[in-house]
């Protein structure tokens, strides 16, 4: 792919008025919180380290899922049928989103970690890397969840499709305080990425990762992703060979 | 068909149709575009002109016939670069200037021109520094043109280039235009306007009701009807019994108005006179290419609606 098409696909992503939301949202709603409850705990973890891996997972989750879902933009625009006739591969194209994604998950990511820093998060090195590195594979599906719903819905859905899918997969992932700490419940938590996603700072602290149970949960959720991803793509394409 | 004849081919449409559920958009199209040509594809609304244009572009599989490009597939000759277009319908992504996208598009070609020397080919210097959500209907139109050009392709394919471009916009349109032929491109340009089409094509292809009805050089098409035109007032006669006269090719009627396509107007005048001595208000005038296309595309439509 061509490095400056990828360019100026970054560069219209960041440009994006989407980017301010997905990134203001939980970088308010952390300063908030955070700062009220600076002194406690949760999970075992300071307050502001547990709620800085959730507001960072949810953010980060809102802004891959909203770099794929503008195919649905540029497809009703017809941008897609205009692609079609230059030699870049849908593939590319698709590539190309992929890696917005992750640029606008990144920088979230980053954010709220400064933010955290200011509030006396304190971890090391090896601390940051891994929780960031668990953060990247804990974001796979919500990529290729973005790409399905690009290519399932309309524009004027997306607003609510991507806001709710992110809602419920950040309260129910722990996003916002953890939905149960025992029982049945936890139980079921523990098989939806996103726990894994929010469970990638606070298994970070002390330098530990995600057990099996979480490589296999991630796994599990990538391929049905994919699965689907590209079921939507086909469907949707297929009008246009 | 040898392989060499294949490759020396530009665009070749093999008994090329297309439905979409009850419309039967394009109903057989045999077309051939030599390299080099400059081809207008001329017809009136819904004529299939677009539809024609998604199939050789490869946007649209054909339901029967072939589409070949060069010798190879559309998709093999868009993934070449060797295809530009301009689609009727779509806009500009938003969020990058002009000149970004541009270069956007030109970074997807293997052979694409400089950016700037194509913003100053097409007017669309002037705007560039623009937001592409920021344009009037001309200035996108004229950044879509832009995004055609800098692929330099061997085949540029345009569906109503012109459409919402002023008088300046259309000038600089075809002055650009006639150097891409110049270089030996291969142009095929769909359209509503004759003048376009009779000043900027080697040759017409006029469409109707999803065929070619009429493919030639424009004064083929001229003189494919005769050359004269009679109008006259003649209420209540039959159109038939009108065709049937000596030297007409063709008639219509508009209130109590009839006007007669000819082939010879001499013979035409006098039989009508001979047979219809009411016949009044007589004009009879050199058919120019509008006669032509509106005989062309209204023969077409009764053989359509006859039983
Ligand atoms: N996507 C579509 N779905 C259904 N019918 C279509 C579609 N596209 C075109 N048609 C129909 O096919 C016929 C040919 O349309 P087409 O767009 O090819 O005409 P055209 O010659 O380009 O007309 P115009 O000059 O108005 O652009 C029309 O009757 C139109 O209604
Ligand atoms: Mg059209």
């Amino acid at each position: 792919m061509s490095l400056t098409y990828l360019h100026y696909e970054v560069l219209r992503t960041f440009r994006s008025r989407a980017l301010l939301f997905s990134l203001g949202f939980p970088l308010v709603l952390f300063l908030v919180v955070a700062s009220t409850n600076r002194h406690a705990t949760l999970e075992g973890v300071s307050f502001p380290l547990y709620y800085m891996a959730g507001m960072a997972s949810w953010g980060a989750m809102l802004g891959i899922i909203s770099a794929g879902s503008r195919i649905s933009v540029e497809r009703q625009q017809g941008w897609t049928r205009q692609l079609r006739l230059t030699p870049l591969s849908p593939r590319a194209y698709l590539l190309a989103k992929v890696v917005c994604g992750y640029l606008t998950a990144l920088l979230t990511m980053v954010v709220l970690f400064v933010a955290g820093t200011v509030l006396g998060v304190r971890l090391g090195v090896r601390e940051w890397a891994v929780m960031v590195g668990l953060a990247l594979v804990g974001l796979v599906p919500f990529g290729l969840f973005g790409v399905m719903v690009g290519h399932l819905l309309k524009p004027d859905s997306l607003g609510p499709a991507v806001g709710g899918l992110s809602a419920l997969f950040a309260l129910f992932g722990g996003a916002w305080g953890p939905i149960a700490t025992h029982g049945t419940l936890l139980d079921l938590v523990r098989d939806i990425p996103s726990y894994w996603l929010v469970q990638s700072g606070t298994v970070a602290y002390g330098g530990g990762g995600w057990p099996l149970r979480g490589w296999v949960v991630v796994g599990i959720w990538s391929l049905a992703a994919a699965r689907l991803a590209f079921v939507a793509y086909r469907r949707d394409t297929a009008r246009v060979v | 068909m040898s392989i060499p004849a294949l490759a020396d081919s530009g665009l070749v449409l093999r008994d090329l149709a297309k439905s979409y559920g009850p419309v039967a958009a394009v109903r057989g199209i045999d077309l051939t575009i030599a390299p080099g040509e400059t081809v207008a594809l001329l017809g009136p609304n819904g004529a299939g002109k677009s539809t024609t244009i998604d199939m050789i572009l490869g946007l649209a599989p054909p339901d029967a016939g072939s589409v070949t490009l060069f010798g190879s597939t559309p998709a093999r000759a868009v993934a070449d670069g060797r295809v530009g277009g301009m689609l009727q319908t779509g806009q500009l992504i938003s969020e990058l200037s002009v000149r970004e996208l541009v270069a956007m598009v030109a970074a997807l070609y293997p052979r694409a021109l400089p950016v700037d020397e194509v913003l100053a080919v097409t007017g669309a210097e002037r705007f560039a520094a623009q937001r592409t959500t920021k344009l009037s209907g001309g200035q996108s139109q004229r950044t879509r043109f832009a995004m055609a050009l800098v692929a330099n392709p061997d085949l540029l394919v345009l569906d109503e280039p012109t459409a919402a471009l002023d008088v300046e916009g259309r000038h600089d349109f075809w002055a650009s235009m006639s150097e891409v032929a110049r270089q030996g491109k291969t142009i095929l340009f769909a359209t509503h306007y004759l003048e376009e089409a009779d000043s900027y094509a080697d040759r017409i292809v006029l469409m109707a009701r999803g065929r070619v009805v009429a493919d030639g050089a424009a004064t083929d098409i001229k003189s494919r009807v005769g050359g004269k035109t009679i109008r006259a007032t003649l209420p209540g006669v039959d159109l038939d019994a009108l065709r049937s006269l000596a030297g007409v090719t063709g008639a219509l009627r508009r209130g109590e108005a009839v006007t007669l396509a000819c082939s010879d107007g001499d013979a035409a005048l006098r039989s009508l006179l001979g047979t219809y001595p009411a016949a009044r208000d007589l004009e009879v005038r050199g058919a120019g290419l509008e006669e032509a296309f509106l005989e062309l595309v209204t023969e077409d439509e009764d053989e359509e609606t006859a039983p």
